[in-house]
């Protein structure tokens, strides 16, 4: 950052932007938050299988199965066209994130329905504890290929946190969905210590995050609406995560199991708040010409006059 | 139908012989008939086009500067014009990130969008570190320059290079371009023009060079060009190891929030 100070001169085509802004709407960030909700419900539907927990394991199905039929609606919704949705499985392109996503989905969210379906109905156990199963096991990419959606763009504030992105992402699947069951099945001890470890993991993320971004792509994050919704996020995260450990001791009581429904709301909302602000903070730093040129012009001085970081 | 697949053909665009006249524009929009993109006074010099979009695939931008004393052979007022286009990567990130195939390279090593079959996700928006190609309002799909593809079946010269009145705009193989332009860098510093440079004539840039380059007096980011891009994509696999770790950290995490009892 030593030589950033030196080239305060930056130059730019009368200060407008070089990228193009994101075209997402409100339905991106949306379906992040779903499809989070939907991958940690899935894995929290397995382990309350797995320590023959129903009324949880019910819950998370339940939620897991509405989270990615909302997150699929909104992915359709935001298309420019549509009604041609279905191109997205017209090739398998490992390059794009997007399509491999796609092709993720196409699995997970039969096995969603599968296992909902069959724990809703009592029908076919054997094809729902498979299907259980499987969600579980793709639950990790669906809660992760976001994150890396958003880095493989040219978009300063999303490309240069790629080492980041993916966790903050799995920290915010993990918030939600142990947001929402914990809102739902107050007594459930997992489903609390799943939102209050996502809430601490997404907390120290997006610290380092900040930490990890030069000034001026990082400005994105700490100016205007994205450092709003961030600190929105914050609080509301904190506040809830406090809400759901609070009391240890009294467990069991009306009270108890009211703040922690409380608890598990705000942690969702705060979740919520989080994809919006990274999506916010993207649109920001890819309307800021300094965030595209300063990184860049910086790499092309170090190199020339050998003050580049290794 | 042509043997062999043709050489790789390219746009080599001379900003010191560039007048402002847009007539590239003119004839881009005439040829491949892109819609208006609104009447507005930008006040940016001549410029009043913007940037390139969905229904802009060539911009000339204009830049007026006070040149310093001691740096120029005549001080005083310059004015850099360039007519901007789509670069048509070597390593191009909106065909990198299409989830649906519907960019692709053709024949010419050029890159294209597929109108049939653009589903309008806006990747290749968020993609393009120059952010050429955009999304067309009230038609959903992606829409960016394709170097007049079907001016290049019929053995044509794009309309661009074809109406442009002084050569700033050459069309030819991309090889044959390259060896041009560093005969006219050569020729513009012996006449002391020392600021004279190429910008993505190389194929070991971030983009791997591109089918579009250009003879530029200034630096890139003058001109409203990044001048440093990088093709995202270069990133990927890195970034699905981060992705890899960050889902074992969570199943990690499940697994922990369980082990400890269900009370």
């Amino acid at each position: 950052m030593t030589v950033a100070s030196e080239r305060d001169d930056l130059r730019t085509y009368y200060d407008r932007p070089v990228l193009k802004e994101p075209t997402w709407r409100f339905w991106i960030p949306s379906y992040f938050f779903v499809g989070g909700a939907a991958a940690g419900s899935s894995l929290l539907a397995a382990g309350a299988d797995a320590i023959g927990d129903a009324r949880l394991g019910r819950a998370a199905r339940v939620t897991a199965l509405a989270a990615i039929g909302g997150g699929s609606v909104a992915l359709v919704a935001d298309l420019g066209r549509p009604e041609r949705f279905h191109h997205m499985l017209r090739v398998f392109r490992p390059s794009s994130p997007m399509n491999v996503g796609s092709w993720l989905l196409a699995a997970y969210g039969p096995a969603v329905g599968v296992a909902a379906l069959s724990n809703l109905t009592g029908r076919a156990p054997v094809l729902g504890r498979l299907a259980t199963w499987s969600a579980a096991a793709l639950a990790p990419a669906i809660a992760t290929y976001t994150g890396v959606l958003v880095a493989d763009t040219a978009v300063p504030a999303w490309h240069e946190a790629r080492t980041v992105m993916p966790a903050l992402f799995a920290a915010g699947a993990a918030a939600s969905a142990g947001g929402i069951a914990a809102a739902v099945v107050p007594d459930s001890a997992p489903a609390r210590r799943l939102a209050v470890g996502g809430v601490a993991a997404e907390t120290a993320l997006s610290s380092a995050l900040e930490k990890l971004l030069p000034d001026d792509v990082g400005a994105a994050y700490t100016d205007g609406r994205a450092a709003r919704l961030r600190r929105a996020a914050m609080r509301l995260s904190v506040a809830g995560a406090a809400l759901c450990t609070g009391g240890v001791g009294t467990r069991g009581g009306r009270a108890r199991r009211m703040r922690t429904r409380l608890g598990g709301v705000a942690i969702v909302l705060g979740a919520v708040a989080e994809r919006f602000a990274v999506v916010e903070a993207g649109r920001a730093s890819a309307r800021d010409p300094r965030a595209t040129i300063g990184p860049q012009r910086r790499g092309i001085d170090g190199s020339v006059t050998g003050l580049a970081a290794p | 139908m042509v043997d062999a697949a043709p050489a790789r053909v390219g746009f080599f665009t001379d900003t010191t012989l560039c007048i402002g006249c847009k007539a590239c524009e003119v004839a881009c929009k005439e040829w491949n008939d892109v819609p208006a993109d609104g009447f507005d006074f930008l006040g940016l010099s001549y410029d009043n086009t913007g940037e390139l979009s969905a229904d802009t695939w060539r911009h000339v931008a204009f830049v007026e500067q006070v040149v310093p004393e001691a740096s120029a052979s005549e001080p005083g007022l310059r004015w850099l014009m360039s007519s901007d286009v789509c670069k048509h990567c070597t390593h191009a990130a909106c065909l990198d990130v299409c989830p649906t195939g519907a960019i692709f390279r053709t024949e010419f090593d050029t890159v294209v969008v597929q109108a049939d079959v653009c589903n309008g996700c806006g990747y290749c928006v968020a993609a393009c570190p120059f952010g050429v190609i955009g999304q067309r309002k009230h038609d959903g799909r992606a829409w960016k320059c394709t170097m007049c593809y079907d001016r290049l079946h019929g053995g044509l010269e794009p309309a661009c290079a074809k109406a442009c009145p002084t050569a700033s705009i050459q069309f030819g193989p991309l090889d044959e371009l390259r060896l041009r332009a560093r005969e006219r860098v050569g020729e513009l510093h012996e006449r002391g023009v020392s600021s004279a440079r190429l910008y993505l004539d190389n194929d070991d840039d971030g983009v791997g060079g591109a089918g579009a380059f250009f003879l530029l007096l200034d630096e890139p980011e003058v001109y409203g060009l990044p001048p440093d891009p990088v093709v995202t994509t270069r990133d990927l696999a890195s970034t699905w190891r981060a992705a890899a770790a960050s889902g074992a950290a969570l199943l990690a995490g499940v697994a922990l929030a369980f082990m400890r009892g269900r009370r």
